[in-house]
């Protein structure tokens, strides 16, 4: 199972070198992928990104990648969205406008307000506090750091959709999970440790 | 809540890790900067800055190169600097896998640029590296092109000025005090985390684990140490160790890091 490759999206936003390191470094194998039709052959897909939401949401849908990706979700594919992925998969975005996501999740994505002090990009390592047990998860211990970057924030409308929060401020939700989709707003292939175990368990989990 | 960074920094020329005294650069500590690399992977190093200080621009393409290869070991942030003048170089360096761009003699040579390239990748993408050098008065001014022409004008003003053109970050560093054992510039660097709302890292002159405390207590988000790391065992431990015992809020290497091997179990 572990010589299946993970599908890496690419619709133009950021480095998805890094991604592709970690997976190489925890043993798996990763294929960039950037036609839909090609798509359709994974059934792990690793949604990354970095950027401005507007732009990704409508490279997604011009390319025909979005569609893809929702069929592949419907097929029970294991998508996995990272920072600005995850927050693809959200309904709503706020930021510069507002612009609908994939809907995966019932969750809007808002920026932080840069008061109390905090300064905006939310930048650098925090904890990771979990909610609940989800194999993404196994054998990794609640509280735990990892890196950040990101001026906008998820919050999800079902609480029970929130695998774990962090605290800026205020708390917001930097992992969560719904069926067989997963998203994490910190940067696993950048969080040592903490983050390859992450990447790790989901290569490890069954289709 | 976020923690405070402690960021390994490694000084290369002509591709080779050197040892930086007031910018002049005579021993090599390591030939290869991978191994170097591999090392503070290891330990508990949050952040990685890799600069190139080589006088000669040929050196670029070479630099790009060894950031590629560190980048592939590399699993904390990796912010990289040195020679960037043009936006293609910019980007090669981003592909090479750098996350971070550092950039210090464009912001006064090519301002710009600086504000090209936090449009094209965002201001968390732009360290704006400055190097401060006192006058024969003890004034505090800056220094650009690696510390070779004085530029008349206070830290925290020049400081303000990055973070104008687009810099989310400030990376501090004192010729006088690289390499002089004295602990950072803290009374620059304070005026400096005052003056501006984006986190500063600082550097330069640290030689006991107590000038991070020090660093930490003037306002930087991130100390950042370079010689020191390379000539004592599990460094970026103690310092760690040492930052934590001053009740400084930093990263821990939890249990999560043990199980992390190459290979995964069937």
């Amino acid at each position: 199972m572990m010589s299946t490759p993970v599908a890496i999206v690419d619709y133009g936003m950021g480095n998805l070198r890094s991604v592709q390191n970690a997976v190489t470094h925890v043993g798996g194998k990763s294929v960039v992928v950037e036609n839909p039709a090609d798509l359709l052959a994974y059934d792990k897909i690793i949604l990354p990104g970095v950027g401005a939401f507007g732009q990704a949401i409508a490279c997604l849908r011009q390319t025909g990648l979005a569609d893809a990706l929702n069929e592949r979700r419907e097929a029970g594919a294991r998508i996995l969205g990272i920072c600005l992925g995850m927050q693809l998969m959200c309904s709503v975005s706020e930021e510069d406008g507002i612009h609908e996501g994939l809907n995966w999740f019932a969750a809007r994505v808002t920026r932080f307000l840069p008061d109390a002090g905090l300064s905006v990009p939310h930048m650098g390592w925090n904890g990771v506090d979990f909610m609940r047990d989800d194999p993404l998860l196994a054998g990794l211990e609640s509280g735990s750091d990892a890196y950040f970057v990101h001026s906008y924030h998820v919050r999800c409308d079902d609480v029970s959709d929130v695998l774990a929060t962090t605290d800026y401020g205020l708390e917001f939700h930097s992992m969560i999970q719904r069926g067989n989709v997963r998203g994490i707003q910190f940067h696993p292939e950048k969080s040592q440790g903490f983050g390859l175990a992450i990447i790790r368990n989901y290569l490890g989990m069954s289709c | 809540m976020l923690k405070k960074r402690l960021i390994a920094v490694l000084i290369l020329r002509d591709g080779q890790v050197v040892q930086s005294v007031r910018f002049k650069h005579t021993n090599v500590i390591h030939y290869d900067a991978v191994h170097a690399m591999e090392a503070f992977n290891k330990w508990a190093v949050d952040e990685i800055v890799i600069l190139n200080v080589s006088r000669d621009s040929a050196s670029r393409e070479k630099f790009a190169e060894i950031v590629e290869r560190i980048s592939s070991h590399c699993f904390v942030p990796l912010a990289a600097g040195g020679w960037i003048d043009t936006e293609e170089y910019a980007q090669k360096l981003l592909r090479s896998g750098a996350d971070k761009l550092v950039i210090n003699t464009a912001l006064a040579d090519d301002p710009q640029l600086v504000s090209r390239l936090a449009l094209r990748y965002g201001r968390q993408c732009i360290v704006a590296s400055m190097d401060v050098k006192r006058d024969a008065l003890d004034n505090p001014q800056i220094a650009v092109d690696r510390g070779s022409r004085i530029i008349e004008v206070a830290p925290e003003e020049w400081a303000r000025k990055a973070v104008e053109l687009g810099a989310g970050e400030i990376f501090f560093n004192s010729v006088d005090h690289d390499g002089a054992r004295k602990g950072y510039d803290l009374e620059s660097i304070k005026k400096v985390c005052e003056a501006v709302p984006v986190p500063v890292i600082a550097f330069g002159g640290v030689f006991t684990w107590n000038h991070l405390v020090e660093g930490i207590n003037v306002g930087a988000s991130a100390v950042a140490v370079a010689n020191l790391f390379h000539y004592t065992e599990q460094s970026t431990r103690k310092a760690k160790t040492h930052l934590a015992n001053a009740g400084v809020l930093v990263r821990q290497q939890g249990q999560s890091l043990a199980p992390v091997k190459a290979g995964l179990s069937a």
